[in-house]
C-alpha cells in the first residue's frame, strides 16, 4: 500500500512523451502543476482547474483526460503524452496540427493543446467521425475565440488526411 | 485553486480500503475517477484529511454478468461500461443514458459507481439506476449490505452510505428486450441537466418513469394508461425548485414536454 502523508514529498516517476522523468511532489499537487512547474513542460495549459474548460487535457496511457483532475502521485509509472509530442523533432506539424492551422482553428491558442490531445485520442478510436461526433467530443472544451466552426472543419480535414 | 493538504493512500485491495475507512471514517474520502471529487477539492468545498485512491484496485475494475443483473465494480469507468459490447442488448437504459454523462474526456476517467455515490440530483447514472430498479453494494469491516437505489440515495449529495462503508459495486437488472428511453435538457451538451427523464417498459407493458432535477433525488413512478395525463399531474405534484439555471415553473414545463417524448422513445412511439 502506497502512502504519501500531507507534509512529505514523494518522488513521482513517469514517462513524459517517451522520456522517463521524475521529480518531487506533494500529495496534493495536481498533474498540471507537476508537468508545468516540476518538469517544465508548459505546453499543457491550466484554465479553470475544475475540469470544465478542457485546456489541460493530456493523454495518460493513451487516454484523454483532465490533468487538473489528476493528482501527480496518481501518474506514478504512467505514460503521459502532451502537446509537445505532436510535432516532429524538427518542428514540422503533424496532420492534426496542420489542419488546425489550415482552418483557422485557433486564435489565441490557449485552449488548443487540450483540444489537440482530445482528438489525438478520439481519432485513434474513431478515425472517421461524423460532424455530430466531432461536436460531441468538442463539447468537453471551451474556446472563447473561434466559435468552434474552424475546429470542427480542422478535425474533419485531419480525419480525411489519413484516408 | 489548489486542494488543502491531505494524506494520500493507495490501497492494493478492497480489503485494505475498507480497513482504512474503518479507521478514518468521515475524515477520509474515497477517490475513484475523481471527476466530481477533485473539482470539490480544488475549489476547497471539501477538506478531507485523507484520500483513499481505489482507482488501481483490480478486483473493483470488473463488469460481471450475474445472469439477471450486471454488476459494475467501483473502479469501472463510464467509458469502459459505454464500450462494453453487451451494453445495448442487456442494459438499454444505461446505454441511452451514458452518452449524456459529462464529456468524452471525463467519461474516460469518471466511474459509474462514483457518480452514483456522489448523488448529484440531476446526474444521469443515479436516475438510470433508480428507474432500472438497481442496487448498490456496500462493504465495511462490519460486513456487506445491498441497498435498492431508492434507499441508497436520500437527498442532494446525501446517501445511506455509512462513514466506514465502501461502495464496491452497483447492480443493474438485465433489461434485454425491454424498451428504454432517456433524454435531458441542459444549457449546453454535457452540462448538468436542468431536468433529465428516463423510462423503461416493464414486462406487463406498464412504464417505469423517472425524473432527475425536480428534487433532491431521482423520483420514480410506474405509469399505466394515459401517459401524457399522468406526467402532467405528476409534474404539478413535484413542484420542482428554482436555481440559477431554471425556475421551478420551467422545470415543470420541461418535464411535461420531455416526459411523453421519452416514454415514446421507450415504447417505440406506441405511447
Amino acid at each position: 500500500m502506497r502512502r504519501v502523508n500531507r507534509n512529505e514529498k514523494t518522488r513521482v516517476t513517469l514517462t513524459l512523451n517517451g522520456k522517463k522523468l521524475s521529480a518531487e511532489a506533494e500529495s496534493r499537487m495536481l498533474l498540471t502543476d507537476f508537468l508545468r512547474h516540476a518538469l517544465g513542460a508548459t505546453g499543457t495549459h491550466v484554465g479553470c482547474e475544475h475540469g470544465i474548460c478542457g485546456a489541460c487535457t493530456v493523454l495518460i496511457d493513451g487516454v484523454a483526460q483532465r490533468a487538473c483532475l489528476t493528482l501527480a502521485v496518481q501518474a506514478q509509472g504512467r505514460a503521459v503524452t502532451t502537446v509537445e509530442a505532436l510535432a516532429d523533432a524538427d518542428g514540422a506539424l503533424n496532420p492534426l496540427q496542420q489542419a488546425f492551422r489550415n482552418n483557422h482553428a485557433l486564435q489565441c491558442g490557449f485552449c488548443t493543446p487540450g483540444i489537440l490531445m482530445s482528438f489525438t485520442d478520439y481519432l485513434k478510436r474513431n478515425p472517421h467521425p461524423s460532424t455530430d461526433e466531432i461536436r460531441d467530443v468538442l463539447s468537453g472544451h471551451i474556446c472563447r475565440c473561434t466559435g468552434y466552426a474552424g475546429i470542427v472543419k480542422a478535425v474533419e480535414e485531419a480525419a480525411k488526411s489519413h484516408e | 485553486m489548489k486542494p488543502r493538504p491531505f494524506d494520500y493512500v493507495q490501497p492494493d485491495t478492497a480489503e485494505e480500503a475498507i480497513a482504512l475507512l474503518a479507521e478514518y471514517g468521515d475524515d477520509a474520502r474515497v477517490l475513484a475517477g475523481g471527476q466530481s471529487l477533485v473539482p470539490m477539492l480544488n475549489l476547497r468545498l471539501i477538506e478531507p484529511q485523507m484520500l483513499i485512491d481505489i482507482s488501481r484496485i483490480k478486483e473493483l475494475d470488473a463488469i460481471r454478468d450475474r445472469g439477471d443483473t450486471i454488476e459494475v465494480g467501483a473502479a469501472v469507468t463510464q467509458n469502459k461500461l459505454l464500450t462494453w459490447p453487451e451494453l445495448k442488448q442487456k442494459l438499454p437504459l444505461v446505454a441511452a443514458a451514458l452518452p449524456y454523462v459529462g464529456h468524452f474526456q471525463t467519461r474516460n476517467r469518471g466511474t459509474v459507481c462514483g457518480s452514483i455515490a456522489h448523488a448529484d440530483p440531476s446526474s444521469e447514472l443515479p436516475l438510470a439506476l433508480a428507474v432500472s430498479g438497481g442496487e448498490v453494494v456496500l462493504r465495511s469491516a462490519r460486513g456487506e449490505r445491498v441497498l435498492p437505489a431508492g434507499e441508497f440515495q436520500q437527498d442532494m449529495l446525501t446517501t445511506a452510505r455509512g462513514a466506514d462503508e465502501l461502495v464496491t459495486a452497483v447492480r443493474f437488472p438485465v433489461m434485454a428486450g425491454q424498451g428504454a428511453g432517456f433524454h435531458e435538457v441542459a444549457r449546453r451538451h454535457g452540462d448538468f441537466a436542468i431536468i433529465a427523464v428516463a423510462a423503461a417498459v416493464e414486462k406487463d407493458s406498464s412504464i417505469r418513469v423517472g425524473v432527475g432535477g425536480m428534487g433532491g433525488r431521482p423520483m420514480v413512478r410506474v405509469i399505466a394508461g394515459d401517459a401524457g395525463g399522468a406526467i402532467n399531474g405528476w409534474a404539478e405534484e413535484l413542484e420542482g425548485y428554482e436555481d440559477l439555471h431554471a425556475s421551478a415553473a420551467l422545470r415543470r414545463d420541461l418535464f411535461k414536454k420531455l416526459g411523453p417524448h421519452v416514454i415514446a422513445q421507450a415504447t417505440g412511439g406506441k405511447a
